[in-house]
Formats: C-alpha cells, sequence, structure tokens
C-alpha cells in the first residue's frame, strides 16, 4: 500500500531546469531569431532593388540544390557504412576524390582522341564507369586493409584509422599525381549547353546531375529493398550479431556494403569534375566532411534521408550565407560558406539530434 | 617450402610498396641525398630497406606467441630470397610499364630518370634484371639476418642504427661538434659519410653493443634506487643540468629552432591528452584554443591590431588570454556533452573550422586583421629586454616553462580524484554517472583545462613569431596534435613527449621541417600510414601508460580472466592470475 | 514516512509500457525483494528509480524530495546507490580504485585541490583511500591485501559482484538497489552474499531493494516481497503470502489448462 506522507512535493515537471539545457535553449533561440532577421532583411533589400536580382536568387538555388544532389550521393556511403558498423568512414572523402582523379585520366585520353567530343554521352558513361569502378575498389580496399582487423576494437579505434586512411589517401594521390589541380575537359556536347525546363534555363551538366542521382537512388532504392543483398545489408544494420546467427555472410555484406557507398560516391566524383571541372587531391576532404553533415541532417543510417539532406545542406550552405548573414548585414558573405555548413551541423545536432527523417541505427547503437 | 602463400604475399605487398614509393617520387628525391659515400643513397636505402624487412618477417614466418622463434640462417635466406624475388618482379613490371607507356602527363613522377634509378642505371630490359636480382639479394638478406644469433642481430641492428644516424643527423652532428677538422674526416665534402668512417662506426656501435648489453637496465635501476642525496643522484641532476643547457651554449640556432617547434607540440599534445586521453573525449578542433591563445595575445600587444588595441605586455595579457580560453572550452564543451564520440568528433573539428574562417573573414578582419593577419607582435619582456624567436635559445626555455606547467597538471590531475573521475568516465559514461559523478562537470572540466594548456602554446607561438596568419590554425595542425598523442601514447605524459620528438623532430611538423628535410614532402603521408598502422598493430603508443595497454588488449586478457556474459559460474577458489 | 515512496511510476518503451503504474514504498531499515517473471519490469524499476530513464509519469519521493527526472549522478547523491543486473564496474581501473571512485560525491577535491596539494586535498585523498579499504574490508579477506591493486577484470566473478556492491556502498547511501546480486553464484557464495545483505542493513543501517530470481535468497532476506508482472505490481507481502498468492503462480507459472466440460 502506498502511503500519502505528509509533506510532499507536487508531481515534477516533465522537464527539470539546468543551465546546460538553458544554454542550448538559448542558442536555438538566438538561432532562430537571427536566421529569422536575416530573411526579412535580405527580403527588404530585394524589394528595394538592392542585392541579388529574382533571376540570380534563382540560379543560386538551381546550383546549390545541384551541389546538393552530389553531397546525397557522397553521404548514402556514409550512412550506409554508419548504419551497418557504426562509425564514421573519415576517408569516404577521398573514395569520392579517388574516382574523380582516376576518371580525370580517362576523361583527358578521351578528349585527347577526339571521342570525348564526338560521342559525348557514351564518353561520359565511359568515365563514369571508371570512376565508380576506382572508388569502388579504394573503398573495399580500405575495408579490407584497415577497417577489418578492427571490428571489434573501442569505439574510436576505427574512427582514428580511418583519419589516418583519409590523410593517407590524400597524400598518395598527392604523390601520384602531384599537388596542381587537374582539369577536366569542358563538358561535351549537350552538357555545356543550357537546356530549357519549365522555361529556365539550366546548363546542361547540371540537368545531367540531377538525372543521374535520380537515377542512381532509384538504383540504390531497389537494391537495398529488392534484392537479397539489400535485404542482407539492412538485418546487418539492425543486428549485426543475430543477422549472422541467421545466416547471413556478414563479413560479404560489410564488403557489399563499403562497396556500394563507394560506387556512389565514385558517381558523385565524375558529376563534381563535370560541373567544377577542377579536382585535386583535396578536393575529398571538404565535401566529405559536409556529406557527412548532410547524412546526419537525413538521419544517419537513412538512406533517402542522406539523399534529401544532401539537397537541404547544399542550399544551406549555397543560399543561406546571401539570404541569412547578408541580410543581417555582414559583408563578404561568400566566404563564410564553410562555416555555415559547419554550423548547420551543429544545428541539426541541437534541434533535431535524430535527423529530419529519423535515424535508423543497429540496436546496440541506440542510446 | 614451409609457407609458401605467405611469402608470396609478402613478396607482392612489398613489390607494390617499392612500386608506390617510386610513383611518388620517393626515390628520385631521396636519391639526391648521399648516405655513405659514394654508392648508398637514401633513396636506394628506403627502396631496398622493403624487401630486406620482408625478408626478416618471412623467414619468421608466422611464430606461435608462446614459443620462441626458430633461427634458421639458411632457411630464412631462402625464404627471403624469394620473397625477394617476388618483389622484385613485381617492381620490375611496374618499371617496365612506366618505361613502355608515357604517363607524365598524369603521373608528372613517372618519367624515364625514375627508370634509370630503378634500374640502377642499366635501363630496360637488362637493368630489370638487375633490380629482381637486387631485390631478391635484399630479402636474402633479410631472412638471413633473421636466422642469426640474438648477440649478432643486436651488433647488426645497432651498427645500422649509428651508421644511419650519423649519415641522416649530418646537419645536428655539424651543428654540436663545429669542429672542422673532425667533420672533415667523417664527412665527404658534398655530404655523407665517407665509406671508412661508416665502416669504424659500424663496428665500434657492433662492439660496444655487445659489451653494454643488459647493462642500461641496470644502470638505470641503480640510479632509481640510489640514496638521495649520494654520489649517483648528484651525478644524473648534473648530467640533467648540463642537458638543459645545452640549447644556450652548444646547439645552434637550426636546432634550437627544431626544438621550439617540438616543444610546442608537446605543450599541445600535453593538452590534448588531458581532452582525449584523460578524458576520452576525441576533440579534433583542438586547434581553435590553439588559436584564441595567438590571436588573443596578438590582439592585446600589438599596436597594429585593429580596433581592440590595448597594447598590454605579455605576461598582463596571458592571464586575460587563459580565461578567454577557458570560456572558449566552456562554449565548445556545452553543446557537445550529449553527443556520441564520433559526432563529437567532427562537431569539434567544424568547430575548428568555424573559428578559422571567422578569423579569416573580411567580416572581422576590423579586429584579427583577415588575410593579413596581426603583425608587430612583441616578445616577452624579461627584465628589461623582450624574448622572441629572433632570439631561440632563450625562447626555448620559456617553451619549457610552460611544458613543465603543463606536465605537472596533468601529471597530478590524472592521480587525483579528479583523474579518477575522467578515467571512469572513459570506461563506461553511465555508470560514471550513475555512480555520482557529474559527467557534465567532468567532461566541461577536461575541455576547459586542455584549452588553457593550448593556450600557453598560442600565446608563446604569437610572442615567438611576431606575425600570426590563419593559416597556422587549419585543420592539419589538430589532426598532427592528434597523430602525436596517439602514437606518443594516448594518456601518457613521457609517450606524448616521446611522440614530439619522433614525429615533430624527425619528420617535420604541418608548417615546418624537420630534422630529415627529404621527407617535408611525404610526412603527412607517412603520418597517415603511421596512424593505421599503429592503430592496427599498437594502439597504446610507443609510450603507454599502463591502464591504457591494459584497456587496448582486453580481449586477449579476457581470455585468462573469468568474465560475465551473463552466468558464468565462477568459483572464488580458483581466480584468475593476472 | 516511508524513506522512498513511488506513486503512479510509468514509463514506456516505444510501443511497450514498462512500467504501467507502479505504488511502492519502503521504511528506513527495511529490506525489500522485487521479483516477478522475465520481462517484469523489474529492471526498468531500478533504472527509473535510479534516474538512468525519465519517468514518463509518477513521483518518487525519497526523503520528502521528488527525484524524477533528476540527473543519476544527483540521485546517487541523495542517497540512492545500485549495482547492476550484468555487472558493470571499471575494468581497467584498480579494485581500490574502483572504491574510490564511488566515494567520488562525498568529497570535494577538485583541479586547483590537485595542482596545489593543499593540505585539504591530501588529507581528503588518504581518507578516500581509508574508507574504501574499509568498505572492502565488508568483504572479509576476498577483497583485501594484494587484491587493491589487481585491474578488476581480472577478479573472479563472484568478487566482481562483491566488488560492484563496495563501490556502491562507497558512494554512502540511505538506500541500496541490488539488482540480481547472486546471479551466476554457486550456493556457497550465494548463502554468503545473502548473510551479508542482511549485515548492511545490520551493521550499516541501510535499507536494501533486492531483485532476485531465486527464491530462497527472497525468503531468507526479505522483511517484504513485491511482485511485478508486465509492468504492474500484482501482489505484495511477506513471503509465505505472496509464495502462495495465485496471481502471482500464474504470472510465473502460467493458467492450468482449461478442462472440458463434464457432460
Amino acid at each position: 500500500m502506498s502511503s500519502s506522507p505528509a509533506k510532499t512535493k507536487p508531481t515534477a515537471r516533465r522537464f527539470r531546469f539546468n543551465w546546460v539545457d538553458g544554454f542550448l535553449w538559448f542558442i536555438r533561440v538566438a538561432a532562430l531569431i537571427a536566421i529569422v532577421v536575416g530573411i526579412t532583411g535580405s527580403v527588404q533589400n530585394y524589394i528595394a532593388g538592392e542585392g541579388l536580382t529574382a533571376v540570380q536568387w534563382r540560379d543560386l538555388v538551381i546550383s546549390s540544390t545541384s551541389t546538393g544532389l552530389m553531397y546525397g550521393l557522397i553521404a548514402l556511403g556514409y550512412s550506409m557504412v554508419y548504419g551497418v558498423l557504426g562509425f564514421i568512414n573519415f576517408a569516404h572523402g577521398e573514395v569520392f576524390m579517388a574516382g574523380s582523379m582516376v576518371g580525370f585520366i580517362a576523361a583527358t585520353l578521351l578528349f585527347e582522341n577526339g571521342f570525348w567530343d564526338a560521342n559525348p554521352f557514351a564518353a561520359v558513361l565511359f568515365v563514369l564507369i571508371i570512376s565508380m569502378m576506382t572508388s569502388t575498389i579504394v573503398a573495399v580496399l580500405v575495408e579490407r586493409i584497415a577497417y577489418k582487423p578492427l571490428r571489434n576494437s573501442p569505439r574510436l579505434i576505427p574512427l582514428i584509422t580511418s583519419i589516418g586512411v583519409s590523410f593517407f589517401l590524400q597524400y598518395a594521390f598527392a604523390g601520384l599525381f602531384g599537388v596542381a589541380s587537374q582539369s577536366y575537359p569542358p563538358a561535351p556536347g549537350a552538357l555545356g549547353e543550357d537546356v530549357i525546363i519549365f522555361g529556365i534555363p539550366i546548363q546542361g551538366t547540371k540537368v545531367l546531375v540531377f538525372v543521374v542521382a535520380m537515377v542512381s537512388m532509384v538504383g540504390l532504392w531497389y537494391f537495398v529493398t529488392r534484392t537479397k543483398s539489400g535485404r542482407a545489408m539492412r538485418a546487418v544494420a539492425e543486428d549485426k550479431e543475430i543477422a549472422g546467427l541467421m545466416g547471413i555472410d556478414v563479413d560479404r555484406t560489410i564488403v557489399v556494403t563499403f562497396a556500394v557507398g563507394g560506387a556512389m560516391a565514385g558517381v558523385a566524383g565524375l558529376l563534381w569534375a563535370l560541373l567544377f571541372r577542377v579536382v585535386d587531391f583535396q578536393t575529398g576532404f571538404l565535401p566529405g566532411l559536409k556529406a557527412f553533415t548532410a547524412a546526419v541532417l537525413g538521419g544517419i543510417g537513412n538512406l533517402p534521408g542522406a539523399m534529401l539532406g544532401g539537397v537541404l545542406l547544399g542550399l544551406f550552405e549555397g543560399v543561406g550565407p546571401l539570404l541569412v548573414l547578408g541580410g543581417l548585414g555582414i559583408p563578404a558573405v561568400s566566404q563564410l560558406k564553410d562555416a555555415v555548413a559547419f554550423a548547420a551541423l551543429f544545428l541539426v545536432l541541437i534541434f533535431r539530434p535524430s535527423g529530419l527523417l529519423g535515424e535508423r541505427l543497429g540496436s546496440e547503437d541506440r542510446a | 617450402m614451409k609457407d609458401f602463400a605467405f611469402t608470396r604475399r609478402l613478396g607482392l605487398i612489398a613489390g607494390i610498396t617499392m612500386s608506390f614509393t617510386a610513383a611518388i617520387g620517393m626515390i628520385e628525391n631521396f636519391n639526391k641525398r648521399v648516405l655513405v659515400e659514394p654508392f648508398i643513397l637514401m633513396g636506394y636505402v628506403v627502396l631496398l630497406g622493403v624487401p630486406i624487412l620482408v625478408g626478416l618477417i618471412s623467414a619468421r614466418g608466422r611464430p606461435n606467441p608462446l614459443e620462441k622463434p626458430i633461427r634458421d640462417s639458411r632457411a630464412g635466406a631462402v625464404s627471403g630470397l624469394i620473397a625477394g624475388l617476388f618483389a622484385g618482379l613485381v617492381t620490375s613490371v611496374f618499371v617496365l610499364i612506366v618505361d613502355t607507356f608515357d604517363m607524365t602527363q598524369f603521373f608528372p613522377n613517372m618519367r624515364p630518370a625514375m627508370v634509370e634509378i630503378m634500374t640502377f642505371g642499366f635501363g630496360v630490359p637488362i637493368g630489370l634484371l638487375v633490380l629482381i636480382l637486387v631485390t631478391g639479394v635484399a630479402g636474402s638478406l633479410g631472412g638471413f639476418i633473421f636466422g642469426q644469433s640474438d648477440s649478432v642481430r643486436r651488433g647488426i641492428g645497432q651498427a645500422t642504427i649509428w651508421v644511419l644516424g650519423f649519415a641522416l643527423f649530418e646537419g645536428v652532428v655539424n651543428d654540436i661538434l663545429e669542429i672542422d677538422p673532425v667533420l672533415d674526416v667523417i664527412y665527404a665534402p658534398n655530404g655523407g659519410l665517407l665509406p671508412w668512417s661508416a665502416v669504424v662506426i659500424g663496428a665500434v656501435a657492433w662492439w660496444l653493443s655487445g659489451r653494454f648489453q643488459g647493462k642500461s637496465k641496470i644502470l638505470v635501476e641503480k640510479v632509481q634506487k640510489a640514496d638521495k642525496w649520494s654520489g649517483i643522484r648528484w651525478g644524473t641532476y648534473l648530467l640533467g643540468v648540463v642537458v638543459l643547457l645545452l640549447p644556450l651554449f652548444v646547439l645552434g640556432g637550426i636546432v634550437n629552432e627544431l626544438l621550439i617547434n617540438v616543444a610546442f607540440f608537446v605543450l599541445l599534445g600535453l593538452g590534448l591528452n588531458i581532452v582525449v586521453g584523460y578524458a576520452g573525449l576525441l576533440d579534433l578542433g583542438y586547434v581553435a584554443f590553439f588559436a584564441v591563445g595567438a590571436y588573443g595575445i596578438a590582439v592585446l600587444t600589438s599596436p597594429l591590431s585593429g580596433t581592440i588595441n590595448p597594447e598590454f605586455s605579455w605576461w598582463v595579457a596571458l592571464p586575460i588570454v587563459m580565461a578567454l580560453a577557458a570560456l572558449a572550452g566552456l562554449v565548445v564543451g556545452t553543446p557537445v556533452l550529449k553527443m556520441r564520440g564520433d559526432y563529437l568528433a567532427i562537431v569539434t573539428l567544424g568547430f575548428g573550422e568555424i573559428v578559422r574562417i571567422l578569423l579569416l573573414s573580411d567580416w572581422l578582419t576590423p579586429i584579427f586583421g583577415g588575410a593579413q593577419g596581426v603583425r608587430q607582435i612583441p616578445g616577452i619582456p624579461f627584465f628589461g629586454t623582450e624574448i622572441s624567436g629572433i632570439d631561440p635559445q632563450y625562447f626555448i626555455y620559456f617553451t619549457l616553462f610552460f611544458v613543465a606547467i603543463a606536465a605537472y597538471i596533468s601529471y597530478r590531475a590524472e592521480g587525483s580524484r579528479v583523474g579518477r573521475s575522467w578515467a571512469a568516465m572513459r570506461e563506461d559514461e553511465d555508470v560514471a554517472e550513475a555512480t555520482g559523478i557529474s559527467t557534465i562537470q567532468a567532461k566541461l572540466l577536461a575541455f576547459v583545462t586542455g584549452a588553457i594548456v593550448a593556450s600557453f602554446a598560442g600565446a608563446l607561438f604569437a610572442a615567438k613569431v611576431g606575425v600570426i596568419f590563419t593559416n597556422s590554425f587549419d585543420v592539419l595542425v589538430s589532426i598532427i596534435i592528434l597523430v602525436v598523442v596517439i602514437v606518443g601514447g594516448m594518456g601518457s605524459i613521457p609517450g606524448v613527449a616521446v611522440g614530439a620528438f619522433v614525429l615533430i623532430g624527425i619528420l617535420g611538423g604541418p608548417k615546418s621541417q624537420g630534422l630529415l628535410a627529404e621527407f617535408a614532402q611525404y610526412k603527412l603521408l607517412i603520418y597517415g600510414a603511421l596512424l593505421v598502422f599503429m592503430m592496427l598493430k599498437r594502439p597504446e603508443g610507443l609510450l603507454p601508460s599502463v591502464r591504457r595497454s591494459r584497456e587496448l588488449h582486453l580481449e586477449e586478457l579476457e581470455q585468462d580472466a573469468w568474465l560475465d556474459k551473463g552466468g558464468d559460474f565462477g568459483n572464488d577458489e580458483v581466480e584468475a592470475t593476472t | 514516512m516511508p524513506l522512498l515512496d513511488i506513486v503512479g511510476l510509468k514509463k514506456a518503451f516505444g510501443g511497450v509500457q514498462a512500467l504501467g503504474g507502479v505504488d511502492f514504498h519502503i521504511d528506513d531499515g527495511e529490506i525489500v525483494s522485487v521479483i516477478g517473471p522475465n520481462g517484469a519490469g523489474k529492471t526498468s524499476f531500478f533504472n527509473v528509480i535510479s534516474g538512468l530513464y525519465p519517468s514518463d509519469e509518477g513521483d518518487i519521493i525519497f526523503d520528502g524530495d521528488n527525484l524524477a527526472h533528476h540527473l543519476p549522478n544527483e540521485i546517487t547523491r541523495r542517497g540512492i546507490a545500485r549495482t547492476f543486473q550484468n555487472v558493470r564496474l571499471f575494468p581497467n581501473l584498480t579494485v581500490l580504485e574502483n572504491v574510490m571512485v564511488g566515494q567520488h560525491c562525498r568529497t570535494r577535491a577538485g583541479m586547483l585541490g590537485a595542482i596545489l596539494q593543499t593540505k585539504k586535498q591530501r588529507a581528503e585523498e588518504k581518507m578516500t583511500e581509508e574508507k574504501a579499504k574499509e568498505i572492502l574490508s565488508f568483504f572479509g579477506t576476498r577483497l583485501a591485501g594484494y587484491r587493491f591493486d589487481q585491474p578488476a577484470f581480472a577478479l573472479s566473478y563472484a568478487n566482481r559482484r562483491r566488488l560492484e556492491i563496495a563501490r556502491a556502498m562507497a558512494t554512502e547511501p540511505r538506500l541500496l538497489l541490488l539488482d540480481e546480486p547472486t546471479a551466476g553464484m554457486n550456493p556457497k557464495e550465494t548463502i554468503e552474499l545473502t548473510e551479508q545483505i542482511g549485515k548492511l542493513r545490520d551493521e550499516r543501517g541501510l535499507t536494501v531493494i533486492v531483485i532476485s530470481h531465486e527464491m530462497k535468497v527472497v525468503e531468507d532476506v526479505s522483511d517484504r516481497v513485491v511482485v511485478l508482472d508486465h509492468g504492474v505490481k500484482i501482489a505484495e507481502g511477506h513471503y509465505d503470502y505472496v509464495a502462495a498468492n495465485e496471481d502471482v503462480i500464474e504470472a510465473y507459472l502460467g493458467r492450468p489448462a482449461e478442462k472440458p466440460d463434464d457432460e
């Protein structure tokens, strides 16, 4: 029997206040205020005829979206590996870079013998395949050599190892290719020109990015939901031990995960090179980090989330500085692009740590 | 043949490694340096070092950890030979490809000069055979050495180390000895050891290794057990004082510069060690605190520092900067309190980058100078004069002073209630919280302490260089500090020092050269590889703390101890032996 | 007034209602056992009381204060300590250090004290060590002497359980929650620990709640037994009453199959 004690405090409030939570609330509120003020400032500027024109905003949105799609493709790899193995593969950005760099060789050779301009789509497809294969091979090699032996190590160890791998790959490529930037040949044929869609002229390459990203997404969705390997992947992500007991070859599934993630990164590598034309050994570093941010933004382990996160991040960093910070009166905002991307990660983790579409983690990783 | 697949695989790996080092231009670059006149060039040493090493490993096979390895010179030589030949085969295929196809458009290092070197001047196709043969011989040499007795191997090892040491660190020897006649006897006019001096050094080292084997341990024990005021103690103290005075009187400017760099990384490493090693928080944005220290001092002391311009003296500005760093530690630490390890790493990395971008931005240029940085930072005032990087032989003592403070803080903290709470938190955060430890306080304390130590380094750095730019504060620095801590030994104060000496001193820091200037181009590559290697083979670092070795080899030890995973019916009388 | 008074405690995990409105009380100096079939919510009960998970609803009134939604370390500070079902020690700390960590919430020396090595800090360190040794002596020679410096993972299973209890004792609690303290022990060790639980109350003045599956232990040690099933309390009282209670038997063993009606 429970007694009713003479003196009792009333039922505890659902949220107990401590200064850590207070600080976090302060940041949330401050961020929201800053965003709102910034946007109104930009709107005021626009109405007053200052700042960017409507056409410029539109183009900005389009290019930010296409960059974001590429982030999304890279983010898929981060998401899958985190979902299955529970750690951030720092070196994934370099997997992306590797595909791009080796693709560069193929593209240049094709360009030099004229094939590039004569058969644009075949050429691009060929380079795409090379890029994908390279990225896949690099991703799998890294897994076999550096990550597999550490499957049972305490959590920080694989992360630190992946940092080492990331560095190694960066500077290995620097050693092989030299430190200078490599320029891809200009986008061939129709890709170099603008395509009119809904009355808006969009650069052909950007349309390609969109199309390829969508196709990849669909392909990946099919793979994950309809094929045996894809199901195995989801099972292993859910609970590695039990999946193994159910007869799934966990080791092979992990390799497949890395391979698929690598392939997606390879696609992104080719697209990036077509769009931005310039690649060097450090090309993978920042996009890699940003892609991870995108994966978290969408919900780590969640594949559609990764894509969505990528697009949103692209918009944040592309449009955000001008829209928000510009509206606040900060000069030269495009310098702060990367800072905005990092801030986005931070804000996601404060506002909605499980991401927009929710996390999909294995049982051990759930808090 | 005992384990042909193993040997073959070793050969393959060796071949790929050799080809890789050639492809990145390492061999060609290194060959510019003569180690021993006239033939022993550094590039060849690195190149052939690979098959020698592989020969050793191949001869060892896959030994049973409980038994001593079998030492058989002949079998070892054969095994090494096979591994070496295989490696040579792979490498020569690579060289052949490079010779046949012109790939310099893409791979600038794969050019005729490289082929020339790899074929030892004989060119394709004879040179390929030479390559295979030489590599095979190198491999069998490695295997042969493995089969020798302990004393022979020790002798060879010591001889190699000393000869290489004298050859590689010629600059330091020059700096210290400064007696030209002696130097002319040892070294050739264009650099490198004279052949006969190499032989002499090697022979002496071999002989000494035999005489003093085991004696060093006894000596150390004697010193440790000696009475406080006895002769031995005094001897060690005197030695310590002499070593301490070396920079002032004996060492030249270059070496002192290098030592200051090393000391900076020891300092930063000690700070990061508190955050990562003691508290287990992987902070990849640690450089931000370093920046707070440096820019803080810069803005507060320099007459040219823009809108905020109080022009304090360094000593007055230091406590202010420490407070700012502590505040920064709180600001960074609070939001990440609830984040899992991986997220913590990336978010802190993001913070570090945000700080750097802000410091560089046009927006904050009025305060921080943007791309122009901050100039005319005065040195540290000291009894009338200003000490800065212009006088490295004095500045180093300031740095050492703060290193000592940081080491002391680390040492005391670890052995105290605070250190225990960090260790508990690192082992099992939830349980530590349940045992009454406020993990919030513990984490913030770690961040703040680490930040303050970093600010020491930043303050010193600003005073030393006089001009600071944001490119001294990028992610690379954070990661290099991390590598130093991990390679040296997480959670271990001497480990951090060793890590800094070995890495920064020899290979070089992010913006500075080490003793081996040739490695400058490749040092980051080596850092990456080293990090991976350490994680795979020796995650506790070179000089680990006892606790860490236990943690990281827990699985092996768990085989022996009675472990519960639900219902292990352990008997009291049968305890595990440690 | 009871030392701990719990009213209407509810906790759900996703779709599973682990605790569906539990009322519970324990007076100072009592030893109460909580039993129930697997999945009944016993460990969740401990987890919510000790603050590992926040409750959805309900009051946890300890010594007059409502501790619901406090942080775990605050709850320990207030005087509730616990052990874990699957012994969670700090494996790489020594035996002595594990117990000394328990003293953390009762001591105050901070960073400055450590750096400056003040008299107060040194005295406190010494006291912490002595107290830890004293607590370990509660278990006789099993965790004494050379064992102090052994890393915790090297201990036998039974010693690990004892060490965990010692660590909890070091937080100087008023209420001790023991989650299956005898699981995995052999009969001799079980009897010894059962006696020691009694001593915890008699010699050290602790109030104890014990979760157990071993009815012999429950019978020997408890003043009162509380039975949970599917997150609610289904019976409460002296062991003999509870052991014979139909609902309790049904929870553990199920209902007898329906006999076909006699024609």
